[in-house]
């Protein structure tokens, strides 16, 4: 009875996970997902990374920031550029890892001093300092400036997206979980109380600040080996508030609401396609109902767990019972 | 032996001086009473104490068994890792987390365990986890909210919540404990429970206990000694029964006609 109140197993949990990945990697070996749905597939992932590592700092820790962008500009670059010179497999795994800890240790650097900041202020340096990045960009020779890097090798696969989304929701899950994550989350709720409580509220905004951070530079790498071509334009102020947007509509506070939004925009967008000339006017739309029917986002600060799963594993033994 | 000696503590906010040359001293397992009337200076000295606020001038002595240590111009976590916690008047716990975690999360210095463990839930997390839960539901028990362990903080009633602060402030492990106006907005019978659990938490802990409250029955029952603030300054000091028959307390609290007319 007790075990029932725990969730899955990890074994079951395990196998959920890997089920879920053999069954999309089959239905793209027998080409029932296309091309196109690949890249659709691509594009959730990515921004799945980019948007649960931002609820870890907007979300959870309470800190506004609209820097998110430059910090998926760095894994992107530092991937591409990597790559460029040595295309292979450990060339891509090399780029992107070095990719995200450059990542990291900008966000560190960045963080320390603005983290002081509070709400709105903390907004406006942290756009300042993507648009700083993006400008780099601009003017390195290495990048080659605005015209962007193109013919990057494509090593972002399915298998790669699906390990790298699982594994940053599972470690910001696992975090949140920890006394360091609690002690971010109270920062979220009360910061005099939670220093008042023993906790250095500055390092848990830098932590989380650098975590996210890291996970950016990750989306960015894969973006940067998947879609073949860089620019410093794509990784804009309005990158940043596409990822904004799902962490909100999601839920602030919510992983799995952060899951659910990047997927449910990626088909809202995929099914405008259609409506080429309306399409952002109905998008902003649609934006604007959620938000008035659903305040707090889709999912609040409430989680799915793989406790769905195991209700409906329930219910149908239920079934079974029955008849 | 002080536990606490304040000298000459001062605080000015531009041109107004909210606390002046406040000389404090509280002996090892005392219980002292902070009085005063409406905008006095009693919170200010709390927030002076444990760092919300830099003294203008003055000094903090927090002195232990094995450390001495300065407390002005130090971090709030320091102060709190020093061993001083406190309460808040208008009760500030972290309202949207459970009651559990509320107590989880004041014993984060005491959690043993790193960065790195946290994200992976290594062996010494899932160790570390179980032992600051089972401490945590200790100080539920304390203040009778363990069977509330799983609700949130702000669906806790009034004295509730109250005691979830005093629950919150006790897994910091502190040697000396401020408490900012406890039994506010409580009915006698809440009152009567918290003098209770104030006495007791006093003895099983080995703590010191610096209390500011307007409840006039309850200080005068529990507190050994008592100083009386007026316009940031200290006009009396003494045990209760001095301090009911101080002219000049009156005076504070009642109004100069008043204790002309006593006279």
């Amino acid at each position: 009875m007790k075990k029932r109140m725990t969730g899955l197993t990890p074994l079951r949990k395990w196998l959920v996970l890997i089920f879920t990945f053999a069954i999309v990697q089959l239905l793209i070996q027998l080409n029932i997902i296309n091309d196109y749905l690949q890249a659709t597939i691509a594009t959730i992932f990515i921004n799945i990374i980019l948007a649960v590592s931002l609820n870890l700092i907007t979300g959870f820790t309470g800190q506004f920031s609209l820097g998110h962008a430059g910090f998926m500009s760095i894994g992107a670059y530092v991937c591409g550029l990597t790559l460029l010179r040595i295309p292979t497999i450990g060339g891509f795994l090399a780029g992107l890892l070095t990719g995200a800890v450059l990542a990291a240790i900008v966000g560190f650097l960045v963080g320390l001093p603005t983290l002081r900041l509070r709400g709105d202020y903390l907004a406006i340096a942290t756009l300042g300092m993507s648009e700083i990045i993006r400008i780099v960009f601009i003017n390195l020779e290495i990048t080659n400036g605005a015209a962007g890097l193109s013919g990057i090798p494509r090593f972002t696969n399915w298998a790669f997206l699906y390990i790298f989304a699982v594994g940053t929701i599972l470690l910001i899950s696992n975090f949140l979980k920890s006394t360091h994550g609690r002690a971010c989350i109270s920062i979220r709720e009360d910061e005099i109380a939670a220093e008042a409580m023993g906790i250095n509220t500055t390092k848990y905004k830098v932590t989380a600040f650098t975590i996210g951070a890291f996970c950016a530079g990750i989306a960015g790498a894969l973006y940067a080996s998947y879609f073949y071509y860089l620019n410093p334009n794509t990784f804009g102020f309005l990158k940043s508030i596409d990822v904004l947007v799902i962490v909100v509509l999601g839920g602030m506070g919510s992983l799995s609401g952060s899951v659910l939004a990047a997927i449910l925009l990626a088909i809202i967008s995929t099914i405008l396609q259609d409506f080429s000339d309306l399409r952002m006017v109905i998008y902003a739309f649609l934006l604007i109902i959620i938000m008035i029917f659903r305040p707090q986002g889709l999912m609040g600060s409430k989680e799915i767990t793989f406790k769905v799963f195991r209700n409906l594993g329930g219910l149908l033994s239920a079934r079974k019972g029955g008849k | 032996m002080a536990i606490l000696s304040v000298k000459k503590l001062t605080k000015s906010f531009g041109g107004l001086t909210a606390v002046a040359n406040l000389n404090l001293e509280l002996n090892q397992g005392e219980l002292v009473g902070l009085i005063g009337p409406n905008g006095a200076g009693k919170t200010t000295v709390f927030n002076l104490l444990t760092g919300v606020y830099e003294p203008s001038s003055g000094t903090i002595v927090l002195e232990t068994e094995d450390r001495r240590r300065e407390l002005q111009g130090q971090k709030p976590y320091n102060i709190c890792k020093a061993g001083l916690a406190r309460t808040f008047q208008n009760i500030r716990l972290f309202r949207d987390l459970t009651v559990l975690d509320n107590v989880r999360i004041a014993m984060h210095q005491n959690a043993n365990y790193g960065l790195l463990s946290g994200l992976l839930h290594l062996p010494s997390y899932r160790k570390e986890e179980e032992r600051l839960k089972k401490e945590s539901y200790e100080f539920l028990r304390i203040t009778k909210l363990d069977s509330k362990a799983n609700e949130l903080a702000k669906n806790l009633s009034y004295g509730e919540q109250r005691h979830l602060e005093i629950a919150r402030a006790l897994a910091t492990k502190p040697v000396l404990l401020l408490l900012d106006e406890p039994a506010a907005g409580m009915n006698p019978a809440e009152t009567a429970q918290l003098t209770q659990l104030i006495k007791w938490i006093r003895k099983e802990f080995h703590l010191t206990i610096l209390l500011i409250e307007h409840d006039m029955s309850l200080v005068m029952k529990i507190c050994e000694r008592i100083y009386v603030l007026d316009y940031g300054m200290l006009i009396a000091e003494g045990t209760p029964e001095e301090i009911k028959s101080n002219k000049r307390v009156i005076k504070a609290y009642l109004g100069e006609d008043v204790s002309n007319a006593g006279d």
